[in-house]
């Protein structure tokens, strides 16, 4: 199982490190020449979602890679990859692949000093912990659009077909249970 | 140290492999923020400015910090001087993102630097070697930066303390374990940290180049140099085409091993910011906060 990272920004590596643990081989996704590999599967990292949309659109990697999720490539997404994948940002007047159909709000919580840490449900698995950190969160979800997890009654994970998306950061502990379970979409 | 600590590092953790550039305007943030920025540092005067008018230089106004954080989505950084605690209050009490404990501003305090863990905002602070940044890292900061030679545009010092850093790390990685505390002694750094680092072959924070950088050029040798992300503070608004010139490094930060790529960026930026040779300096702000 060949996994892409998106690497142009933020927190890549750590996705990468969990990824290569439960024994995928990673590549990273930084220029065109790279989205032009063969690849099972994709990951957006955290960071900022304006400095990676835009350096995405600007080293040509947009259309390609809006074309494999089209398509059906599985895709984990976590805090400013959902932003990348939502249809609409309500605070925004940016959007980019717009492939999930989700409302979400950026940085919904506040700055840094309302960052905050918390275990809950992700689907089926229970106690997972969460960090959210200048997180966003989904205000509404389209149809066929499976909500995995909400906190204080707001969406942060959700599935639709081939993409599974969350405002928080899987990647940044040890809990290796929601790599697993994208892992398990490839097969 | 809590769960507020590691949520501080890791706001770092997503900052890297990006550019913070230093403001002074809230037009100003726009254009960084449309560049590509990851997050800008809201001052008021860069630090080539502060060179050139001397005097004593503080914390930047709140009302220009709050009219920052209004005209930008990314995380908003400001400066406080080294060891001044209520200027830290001030701006963790307008909710400020990162606070940069800073040898561009004129030192508060020639002895103690701030006690950042008793603060629920993050900090980050300068370092020109592994003692200086663990030291710092002890004090509560969540993020580190070379200190280079802040409003020069000259890249030698931070080249200089991102390689000190480098092979102080490797040494402590290639000693036996009973030397470990002869060496924690010798940095004035606590044994725990120092056992981190032999474990981990790195410091237990991200570790960003700054001061110094101008050309996209230079952003990139800093990366290949092990830098994790990039500050550029006069190196942007003191050149010809800051639009130009921010994106450039931005792109180069993101591709930072890609020389034709880098090269292509490097075409008809205009003017890099003149710049001060290190012969020439007549103000070391390295030497502040040690």
């Amino acid at each position: 199982m060949k996994i892409a990272v998106l690497a142009v920004q933020g927190a890549f590596i750590e996705h990468e490190k969990m990824l290569a643990s439960l024994g995928a081989e990673v590549i990273e996704l930084r220029k065109k020449k790279d989205v032009l590999q063969e690849f099972d599967g994709l990951v957006l990292p955290g960071g900022e979602s304006t400095v990676q949309g835009k350096l995405i659109r600007e080293l040509d990697m947009f259309d390609i890679l809006k074309k494999k999720i089209e398509d059906g490539i599985p895709v984990l997404a976590t805090c400013a990859g959902l932003i990348l994948l939502a249809e609409k940002i309500s605070n925004d007047t940016r959007k980019h692949f717009a492939t999930l159909p989700v409302t979400v709000m950026r940085n919904a919580y506040g700055r840094q000093l309302e960052s905050f840490y918390t275990e809950g449900d992700f689907g089926k698995l229970k106690n997972v912990p969460m960090e959210f950190i200048r997180a966003p969160y989904i205000e509404s979800v389209g149809e066929d659009v499976e909500i995995l997890s909400k906190v204080d009654d707001n969406i942060v994970a959700v599935k639709y077909n081939n993409q599974l998306a969350m405002s928080f950061h899987p990647e940044l502990l040890s809990d290796t249970r929601i790599h697993e379970e994208f892992l398990g979409m490839l097969i | 140290m809590g769960k507020r600590y590691d949520l501080n590092k890791e706001l770092a953790q997503m900052l890297k492999g990006g550019v913070i550039m230093d403001v002074t305007t809230p037009e100003q943030a726009k254009i960084a923020e449309e560049a590509g920025a990851c997050a800008v540092m809201a001052l008021e005067r860069i630090p080539a400015d502060i060179r050139a008018a001397g005097g004593v230089s503080r914390m930047s106004d709140p009302k220009m910090i709050k009219g920052i954080q209004e005209a930008v989505s990314i995380p908003v950084m400001a400066k406080c001087r080294i060891g001044h605690f209520v200027e830290a209050q001030i701006l963790q009490a307008i909710g400020i993102d990162y606070i940069d404990e800073s040898e561009v501003l004129s030192p508060a305090d020639d002895v103690y630097h701030i006690d950042k863990t008793k603060f629920n905002v993050p900090f980050v602070c300068g370092a020109r070697d592994l003692g200086e940044a663990l030291r710092r890292i002890n004090e509560g900061a969540s993020m580190i930066r070379t200190k280079g030679e802040p409003g020069t545009g000259d890249i030698v010092q931070a080249v200089r303390h991102m390689r000190k850093m480098n092979s102080e790390i490797s040494k402590i990685v290639s000693l036996r374990e009973d030397e470990l505390f002869e060496e924690a002694k010798k940095l004035q750094v606590p044994y725990d940290l120092v056992c981190y680092v032999h474990e981990n072959k790195r410091i237990p924070v991200v570790n960003f180049a700054a001061g110094g950088v101008a050309t996209p050029a230079d952003a990139a040798l800093m990366m290949q140099l092990g830098a994790e992300g990039v500050f550029v503070g006069s190196g942007i608004f003191k050149s010809g085409n800051p639009a130009k010139r921010a994106q450039a490094i931005v792109k180069a930060v993101a591709n930072f091993e890609d020389a034709e790529l880098i090269a292509s960026l490097s075409e008809d930026l205009g003017e890099a910011m003149v710049g001060i040779n290190e012969q020439e300096i007549e103000l070391i702000m390295e030497e502040r906060g040690k």
